[in-house]
């Protein structure tokens, strides 16, 4: 029924910031940036997988009332939106030294566990991502956890 | 809301996020604020007002879930469980443990089943509720 997943969702509350921190210092890079006047469409992608996009988008009117407007931009900013991201990396170690470098804010150091190694940080805005080095078993990462506990 | 209590969430974030990653050290409530960027004075009572609880009493659900997760996780012994989450006694451990969970860690042990998740996610859910609250919503 379905073949992927081409486009996922991100609340920031300043585009320009958001821009700027998924680009020049988390690596990701533009997809899009359109003004299409009601709003501007900013989508970010790991650099060569266009297509599978994270909208970096702003909530406000009138998508949302003001006061709805204020809860979410209080939930961002308190970290309460939850798992937002996650991104894999073939050297995690590099991406925690090179994220370091540019002063990122960590909620997690890498650590191991059986599924990899991953690494905790937070947007400028408080939103919440996690970037792992999955762990290989017989040649194949540990897609399914469970799974393969399993087994 | 204003920019200004944006602002003061974001900073009261860090310091929280700083109380998850040292969660085996005691609570440095001058560090604390100093990252958050408040009064040592304002401190606990913004925390609480941004985050519902004190620091004092989120600190010690961090510490009871990750005791949690290595008395299931590891064959570690329960003094050594204690003292790597940051408790200085086996009797303040325990007690503060039963409070969280409503069973000693004796018994969390023998009843546990393995759970095969990402930590992240036993970090947020797995955190017992409250003090108190968690033993009878578990209907122990």
């Amino acid at each position: 029924m379905y073949t992927g997943i081409n486009m996922s969702q991100i609340f920031v509350l300043d585009q320009d910031q958001a821009k700027d921190f998924y680009v020049n210092t988390l690596g990701l890079e533009v997809a899009n940036d359109l003004d299409l006047g009601f709003m501007r469409w900013l989508t970010v992608c790991v650099p060569g997988q266009k297509g599978r996009d994270i909208l970096l988008e702003k909530p406000g009117p009138p998508a949302m009332d003001a006061k709805t407007t204020e809860t979410v931009r209080e939930l961002v900013t308190k970290g309460a939106t939850g798992f937002t991201l996650g991104l894999t990396t073939d050297n995690i170690q590099k991406t925690f030294e090179t994220l370091k470098a540019r002063s990122v804010e960590f909620t997690q150091e890498p650590t191991t566990h059986f599924y990899g190694t991953d690494i905790g940080i937070r947007d400028p805005f408080g939103n919440n991502i996690r970037i792992v080095q999955l762990a290989e078993v017989m040649g194949t990462p540990h897609l399914d956890p469970p799974a393969m506990i399993k087994s | 809301m204003s920019k200004a209590v944006e602002e003061l969430n974001r900073r009261m974030l860090r310091a929280r996020d700083a109380i998850d990653r040292a969660y085996s050290h005691p609570l440095d409530i001058p560090n604390l604020a100093e990252i958050a960027c408040v009064s040592e004075a304002h401190f606990i009572r913004t925390f609480r007002a941004t985050f519902g609880e004190t620091p004092h009493r989120y600190l010690q659900r961090r510490r009871v879930e990750r005791a949690m997760f290595k008395l299931t996780e590891t064959e570690r012994s329960i003094t050594d469980i204690c003292l790597d989450v940051g408790f200085n006694s086996l009797g303040s451990f325990s007690r503060t443990f039963r409070d969280v969970v409503g069973v000693t860690p004796t018994e969390y042990r023998e009843r546990a089943e393995v759970k095969a998740v990402p930590s992240c996610f036993t970090m947020a859910y797995m955190r017992p509720s409250s003090f108190g609250e968690a033993r009878s919503s578990n209907g122990t």
